[in-house]
């Protein structure tokens, strides 16, 4: 009969638990459904040869990062130094999809440029960026409509997918990549599925 | 007056700062930018059931930037651009079903205000009915239990005392 007084006191602790794992998780982490899928085709052009059109089937037969950038996005900037030290120390082969280099800018107005002033400008842009902060990419490309990022259910910048040897979806980690993350999430997913040394 | 003046503006001041403080914390915390160019109006298509329809779809699905609006009625640039996706796709002559099938299979049920009923939705759909059903059985025992226990009955000094704190008296109180 006692022990039905502790009934409040059990719901409570257990309410507790619930919340503290709860608020721990992320809202805005969104699960992909694309985990375990082959990653969407495309063929954009490539940053260094615009003339040149490139995707995921240039890279067959390895694991390897897409990593979703932009010039004007600022959690980009201090993942860039971490991607440029896991392509040169590790090797790992990483494409970058340059997402909405123009009109993703809150500081232009794309609508002014002809789509022939908007490839120039941001080829430009992006050239710039990779040759002042060293370039990770075995190549980047243009998505200047966001039309490929739509099919990677892409919603922010930087977002990164890891992709296995036979094209399929492994991971995708939103936001930046840091010393942490790569450690924790990426480099344990990444060596199980062959690839390099850390 | 002056240094009235000063405080006031001082006070708009602190009140920017602090909400700038806050903006550095929330991006901080998710570390995390969205396109915020300049937002190109949603370009309707010349056809208006064509637009009715998207816009009624459009209601039905969820923004990935602000969750809490739908893609027909937030602002974020990536809800232009999946609702112009949705124009574009019910103009070429797709149903409603394969949009949102097309919408499912980059972004998850998380894009459906209404998520359909699976192994992992079950809790989303049930729960509120065991609880109401939990509730419902609680107050059916306990009213059970009290209709058991009965009224309690008085003992005469007790009838004595009631009767006198009904009549004002407070006589019977220390009898």
């Amino acid at each position: 009969m006692k022990l039905k007084y502790l009934i409040p006191f059990v719901i409570f602790v257990a309410l507790v638990a619930l919340f503290a794992y709860a608020f721990r998780l992320d809202p805005r982490e969104v699960p992909s459904p694309l985990i375990g899928k082959p990653a969407p085709a495309f063929a954009l052009p490539r940053v260094d040869s615009p003339e040149t059109l490139a995707g995921p089937a240039d890279l067959r037969g390895q694991p390897w990062l897409l990593n979703v950038w932009a010039t004007w996005c600022v959690a980009c900037r201090e993942e860039h130094a971490m991607l440029v030290r896991l392509a040169r120390e590790a090797g790992v082969p990483i494409v970058g999809l340059d997402y909405k280099e123009i009109r993703g800018d809150a500081e232009l107005d794309a609508s002014r440029l002809s789509p022939q002033e908007e490839r120039e400008a941001a080829l430009l842009r992006a050239r710039t960026w990779l040759t002042q902060r060293g370039d990770p990419y075995r190549f980047a490309v243009l998505d200047l409509d966001g039309r490929v990022a739509i099919d990677y259910g892409v919603y922010g910048v930087p977002e990164t997918f890891l992709i296995d040897a036979g094209g399929i979806i492994r991971y995708k980690h939103i936001g930046p990549i840091d010393e942490r993350a790569w450690r924790e999430e990426l480099q344990p997913r990444w060596a199980a599925l062959g690839g390099g040394k850390p | 007056m002056s240094g009235n003046r000063f405080f006031a503006k001082g006070t708009r001041a602190w009140q920017g700062f602090a909400l700038a403080v806050l903006l550095c914390l929330f991006v901080g915390r998710f570390g995390f930018a969205q396109a915020t160019g300049e937002v190109p109006q949603a370009r309707p298509v010349g056809d208006p059931a064509i637009e009715a329809r998207a816009l009624k779809l459009g209601h039905e699905l969820r923004c990935l930037v602000c969750q809490n609006q739908s893609i027909a009625e937030s602002n974020a640039e990536l809800a232009h651009d999946l609702m112009n996706q949705v124009r574009e796709q019910l103009a070429a002559g797709k149903s409603e079903e394969e949009v949102r099938a097309y919408l499912v299979a980059r972004y998850g049920d998380f894009v459906l205000y209404q998520p359909p009923l699976k192994a992992s939705t079950v809790a989303l759909w049930v729960g509120p009915f065991v609880l109401v059903l939990a509730g419902v059985l609680a107050l059916w025992r306990a009213l059970r239990r009290r209709a058991r226990e009965g009224t309690p009955t008085l003992s005469a000094d007790e009838a004595a005392r009631a009767e006198a704190l009904l009549r004002g008296t407070n006589e019977g109180e220390r009898s």
